[in-house]
């Protein structure tokens, strides 16, 4: 549904985009993931038409978004970095103006911006002038805004930035909801988001590709260990020394205030860590596992530990 | 065309739900009023004069002597207002954001340009039309010959078309609208008073510093005539104030 081949931007002597090629699948959410600066925003401006290439292809349905600009126009909603509101205009006022840009037939138009304000909730606001909503209502009716006349494509920069916690839930839901008969990219540099949201996720930095994948493949692809931390109430440099004995564990190192026990992925070494620790009265205070976490996959990912 | 009305609405409404429309138009008919009153009432005190006066009765002329002045006095009032009217239109949406929700709708560059020309067009003709009530008045106690009047008006509509089209030009180059407005500003002053530099210029450059100044090409409006040499000076002056606001949107995004 969406392809970027070989896209390279360059502003100047800048380049913000080198080399990147990715393919997101019709009726995935998928997420653009990369610090501030990474080339995200310029990725997606790219795609909705906004900017034009330096290099490489980038197409949308199967539509090149420069050769075939309009039609890429059409069939794709844009949710930029700051939604695009007039701030003098009502929510319907806007919506309904924002339809007929984007070509809904006046015949549908009414049915349109109805569909749009009921899909993000903004039922209580849509009398009022958008300078007058907050900020959460305010992301909303930018959401609205790429909704309204049904595109198969959705393109999200940054939908939660700048929200509170119950507001990032809610645009989270939604945008689950629009999942299915929509092919979606979203933007972030918030972990969580992708994790809870998308199928996949295209992690770059510094404008280039450092992997892209469905999260579970990513993971896997990324050497990581099992083991668990514990903490203890006595001799924790003692307990150090007699838990690296058990066979089948690999390293067992102080940290902080208890110990990291590493073993290959797969044994399930926690039985054995117990029963130590118990027998030899060291006060098990507390034992959780450790897994290799989305977070340290990324740090590996954007410090250019794995390429694919 | 459609697309062009929708923006053409979208601009008039703004101009209606912020004060600017009503501030422009209500200074532009104050000012207006104000002229076309003191010229009635010149008017009026030479017409007692020129009553004792047969040679010099016949030589009291309405149109030269109220519209020809007023129209002049309107032209340089719209040349002070109209800056205001085009100064937000691509300004603020740069700086608001929506330039980004224009660009990536199926709307051309082209047919963004000419819906906001087109609302703008649409306040001033507003504008202008207003102004025709006090001249009504002429009508009524004098005689007055219309079709000088009407290409008086027609005169000041199409130069106001290319300070409109100017003033598009320089919003189109910043968001900050008082830097738009400004350099509009002086951009059509300068043009006005291009052809005094002609008194120190000879041959082809004198008729070129003559050609190009909107001053020029009014006298021949105030004095009810309409030639289309200036027909076409004001259509080609608003013509290359749109193409060069094409081309700098186009060009921005391709930076």
């Amino acid at each position: 549904m969406i392809a970027v081949e070989h896209l390279v931007k360059r502003y100047g002597d800048l380049v913000a985009v080198q080399d990147l090629s990715f393919t997101v699948e019709e009726g995935r959410i998928w997420g653009l993931l990369g610090p501030n600066a990474a080339g995200k925003t310029t990725t997606m401006r790219i795609l909705t038409g906004f900017l034009p290439a330096s290099e490489g292809k980038a197409s949308v349905g199967g539509f090149d978004v420069f050769e075939k600009a309009e039609t890429v126009k059409r069939i794709l909603g844009y949710l930029p970095e700051n939604p695009p509101l007039y701030p003098d205009q009502t929510v319907t006022e806007y919506l309904g103006f924002v339809a007929d840009l984007k070509k809904v037939p006046s015949g549908k138009k009414k049915d349109a911006v109805a569909r749009a304000v009921k899909a993000t909730g903004l039922e209580s606001v849509k009398g009022r002038l958008i300078k007058n909503i907050s900020r959460g209502y305010k992301q909303r009716v930018g959401l609205a805004q790429a909704l309204v006349h049904d595109p198969k494509v959705l393109i999200l920069d940054e939908p939660t930035i700048g929200l509170d916690p119950a507001q990032i839930r809610e645009i989270r839901g939604l945008i689950q909801s629009l999942r299915g008969e929509r092919t979606i990219i979203l933007s972030t540099h918030i972990l969580a988001e992708v994790t809870q949201t998308c199928d996949g996720v295209v992690i770059i930095n510094e404008g280039r590709l450092k992997a892209s994948g469905s999260l579970a493949a990513l993971t896997a692809s990324v050497e990581h260990k099992d083991g668990v931390a514990l903490k203890l109430r006595r001799s924790a440099d003692e307990a150090a020394a007699a838990l690296v004995m058990i066979p089948g564990v690999e390293k067992a190192v102080r940290e902080d205030d208890g110990i990291r026990v590493e073993w290959k992925p797969g044994a399930d070494l926690r039985e054995e860590v117990t029963r130590l620790v118990v027998e030899k009265g060291f006060g098990l205070l507390e034992m959780r596992p450790i897994t290799m976490n989305i977070e340290d996959l990324y740090l590996k990912i954007v410090s250019g530990g794995v390429e694919q | 065309m459609k697309s062009v009305w929708i923006i053409a609405k979208k601009e008039l409404r703004a101009y209606f739900t912020s004060p600017i429309a009503y501030v422009v138009m209500t200074v532009f008919l104050v000012l207006t009023g104000f002229f076309f009153y003191s010229l009635v009432w010149w008017f009026n005190s030479q017409s007692m004069q020129a009553a004792q006066n047969p040679y010099y009765a016949q030589q009291m002329n309405i149109n030269q002597m109220v519209f020809g002045p007023l129209f002049n006095n309107m032209s340089i009032i719209l040349l002070l207002v109209l800056p205001l009217l085009t100064m937000r239109l691509f300004a603020e949406e740069k700086k608001i954001g929506t330039e980004e929700l224009l660009m990536t709708s199926p709307v051309g560059v082209g047919q963004i340009i000419l819906g906001k020309f087109l609302a703008s067009l649409l306040v001033v003709a507003a504008m202008l039309a207003l102004t025709a009530i006090p001249a009504i008045f002429t009508f009524l106690y004098g005689n007055p010959e219309t079709a000088p009047i009407l290409n008086g008006y027609l005169g000041l509509f199409l130069m106001a078309a290319a300070f409109l089209a100017v003033g598009l030009f320089f919003s189109s180059l910043t968001e900050n609208q008082i830097v738009a407005a400004v350099l509009t500003f002086g951009a059509l002053l300068l043009f006005w008073v291009l052809n005094w530099a002609s008194g120190s210029a000879s041959g082809f450059w004198k008729s070129i510093l003559n050609y190009v100044s909107f001053f020029q090409h009014f006298d021949n409006a105030t004095q009810g005539i309409l030639d289309t040499t200036d027909l076409i000076y004001y259509a080609s002056f608003a013509f290359f104030g749109l193409f060069l606001t094409h081309s700098v949107i186009q060009s921005r995004r391709w930076r």
